[in-house]
């Protein structure tokens, strides 16, 4: 917890410290490392070392955490095939997406000095809870998942991230739901968690005045009663609701029982299957669920959300080593500078980590489905 | 503070207040296992929220058998029948369950003469006990290589995400009343829920199963040495509060539709509260409890802003425990005239 000022920059000078005394280190390593390794001339001296990979592999969210390594392993296997006398290999952290487990496991990462570079971590949480440990340890990471605003504001000048973070996304949801869906009065709702608040109140202050209202409902609320009158009373012909699909789910159902006919839109962490199945089918057709993430290109051999990502993530790294980058402090930097086009569309980074130019897309429910392999790009 | 919200319009306070009668009715239901297990014992069974959300599943489970998982909207007339087969499936399931606690988490220490305290604690941990078993009930499946066969009910991988009745309930407007239109479901919901509870208070009042359960809980020693055995009536008590909570399952499933392994907790909390607010121990208390609760929420919301609605509920109920202690109707059950 930051309090004052004063403590703030206490703060400051002492990672400035830290950040100066680690890349001293760093250096003396690569001096010893340059009189054995360069001798051989092309050959890196990473090779043979290893990528981390912290994030959720079981646990409820376990599914994203398994689909980010099928995408690192994908990117892993077709450098290795063409590098066979550089292997590169993946270890794996499973905080199970918890900002409670991934602080013990982000020092068994700075601890391993195998480990060169790190995808991840998966969510925001863990993220903000493990952001300090890396960054003072200098070790370059790049987040295929996390999109929360507040995580590149940190100054953590190792922490990178190539999805569009949720202010994007609050900003292109507003704009796809006055300018393509045609909504007038839009009535925003959030279940009041970090995640959920932000995003929508960047929807609201996107939306000026087309944003007639507001509430606010709990995680594990289930009568919706209360909201969908006030919805009605209200007059929106549009609903945005910052939150996940259960609670999603339900008030998309309750809302069109109660006679609500207008336009019903959440972000990604409604956008999941299970938001169908909650709302059924009936009121879930014509939901609208937007995602930083679009689906993968045609013969991408890894499939799932965030697949495309961590395979961008994973060759950023490669690309670094292929350019002679042997050391934590030039990684960093060839991070910082990388332009390319990535799987998951063009990657760039601006100064605090977040990707330059991202694509928010918008994910259908038609006919009782929500269709995951056509979403429309907002532009 | 927005007061016009709520009595500005006229059409939009029936339908807040509507709203909550709704869903009181079934706080009121579940709030019946509370009442008369306090009756009984003066224990509070934290149990009960679990007795309740095996019963959502039961009612869920019912749907999945006899209709399949195929995603579908039935108007009420439609869903009786296999209404009325996960009503019975829900109100078994419940009543085993509690069943099941009173006689692994109660009866043992009661039968040592353990302090109350202790009997609470058992019940805390039945509760999470009951909960982490259905969080991992494809666990279970799978120890007996079931996960293929059962894949539609222990959802493998997901056994702790919502899971959701495959026919969703559409509801009809009946008749309005100013504005509102009011909906078969909820007709059904707050019907049920009252005709429940009125054959409970007979069945207390006028029966004599029910005057062994007011005999123990007036005098357990003296009802005893009438002739009353006591265990037979704690056995009962649980198992009416069982049946209850099944029958709430079933009408919250019809107009909520989706439920999970920790539902019962915010909703067995909500019931505990509607208990303690008409008095705990008295049965008309608990109806009387449940629709407070729930239409002091909705008006709660339309004041305040929904964030605040539980505020609203617990600030209320702290008032009322300071004019009246024992609740709205604090009268015991024992103390029931007949």
């Amino acid at each position: 917890m930051i309090r004052s000022k004063k403590s703030l920059r206490a703060f400051a000078a002492l990672a400035g410290v830290a950040a100066l005394t680690l890349s001293a280190c760093g250096s003396s390593n690569d001096n010893n490392k340059g009189t054995t390794g360069d001798n051989g001339g092309s050959k890196s001296a990473l090779c043979g070392k290893n990528l981390a990979f912290l994030g959720a592999l079981t646990g409820d969210a376990g599914a994203l955490g398994q689909n980010m390594v099928n995408g690192i392993n994908l990117a892993l296997k077709q450098y290795n095939d063409k590098n066979a006398d550089c292997k590169i290999s993946l270890k794996t952290f499973d905080s199970q997406g918890s900002p409670d487990k991934a602080p013990a496991l982000a020092t068994q990462v700075i601890n391993d000095d195998s480990i060169f570079g790190l995808i991840g971590p998966g969510f925001s949480g863990e993220s903000l809870a493990t952001g300090k440990t890396f960054f003072e340890a200098g070790l370059p990471s790049i987040s295929p998942s996390a999109t929360n605003v507040t995580i590149t504001q940190q100054g953590w000048t190792t922490w990178h991230r190539v999805i569009g973070n949720d202010d994007a996304q609050g900003a292109a949801d507003a704009k796809y739901l006055t300018e393509t869906a045609g909504a007038k009065k839009v009535y925003v709702i959030d279940d009041g968690q970090d995640y959920s608040k932000g995003l929508a109140g960047k929807v609201k202050s996107s939306l000026g005045a087309a944003a007639v209202a507001s509430d606010q409902i709990s995680v594990g609320q289930t009568d919706m009663s209360a909201v969908v009158t006030k919805v009605k009373a209200s007059g929106a012909d549009a609903v945005f609701y910052g939150g996940y699909y259960t609670e999603a789910g339900l008030l998309a159902k309750q809302l069109r029982q109660g006679g609500f006919t207008g336009k019903f839109m959440s972000g990604d962490g409604s956008e999941d299957p299970n938001f169908v199945k909650v709302a059924g089918a009936a009121a879930a057709n014509g939901a609208l669920l937007s995602a930083p993430a679009g689906p993968a290109p045609a013969g991408f051999a890894a499939s799932g959300l965030y697949a495309t990502q961590a395979y961008d993530a994973t060759n950023i790294f490669l690309a670094a080593l292929a350019a002679g980058k042997d050391n934590a402090k030039d990684i960093n930097a060839f991070i910082g500078s990388y332009t390319g086009d990535g799987a998951s569309g063009p990657i760039a980074f601006d100064d605090k980590g977040d990707i330059k130019q991202s694509t928010i897309y918008v994910y259908k429910v038609a006919d009782g489905k929500l269709d995951v392999d056509n979403p429309e790009a907002i532009k | 503070m927005d007061l016009g919200a709520l009595f500005g319009n006229f059409n939009n306070f029936l339908d807040f207040t509507v709203g909550g009668l709704v869903i009181g009715a079934i706080y009121a239901l579940v709030a019946l296992g509370y009442t008369m297990v306090y009756g009984v014992l003066q224990l509070i069974n934290f149990a009960h929220s679990e007795v309740f959300m095996y019963g959502t599943f039961a009612v869920a489970w019912t749907f999945v058998l006899l209709h399949g998982t195929g995603d579908a909207s039935w108007s009420l007339g439609r869903a009786v029948p296999i209404l009325l087969v996960a009503l019975v499936a829900a109100m078994l399931m419940s009543a085993a369950i509690a069943l099941l606690v009173e006689r692994f988490a109660y009866r043992p220490l009661i039968n040592k003469n353990a302090p109350k305290l202790i009997a609470l604690i058992s019940a805390i941990g039945a509760s999470f006990a009951l909960a982490e078993a259905m969080g991992l009930r494809d666990r279970f499946a799978k120890w007996f290589g079931l996960d293929d066969n059962l894949a539609n009910y222990v959802a493998p991988n997901k056994a702790r995400d919502v899971y959701s009745n495959p026919v969703s309930i559409q509801p009809h407007g009946l008749f309005h009343i100013g504005g509102y239109s009011v909906t078969d479901v909820d007709l059904v919901v707050v019907v049920a829920a009252l005709v429940m509870m009125f054959a409970l208070d007979i069945f207390v009042r006028r029966t004599k199963f029910g005057r062994g359960i007011r005999a123990v809980a007036q005098d357990p020693e003296a009802a005893a040495l009438m002739g009353v055995n006591s265990t037979r009536v704690v056995q009962v008590t649980f198992l009416v509060g069982g049946l209850m909570a099944g029958a709430a399952a079933t009408l919250y499933m019809m107009k909520i539709g989706s439920t999970r392994q920790n539902a019962g907790f915010l909703l067995g909390v909500k019931a505990f509260t509607a208990a303690v607010m008409g008095g705990i121990g008295n049965l008309r208390g608990a109806l009387l409890g449940g629709l407070l609760l729930g239409v002091m929420e909705n008006w709660g919301s339309a004041v305040f802003g929904s964030e605040w609605k539980d505020v609203v509920a617990f600030v209320l109920l702290v008032l009322i425990l300071l004019v009246r202690p024992s609740g709205l109707l604090g009268e015991a059950l024992g103390k029931a005239r007949a």
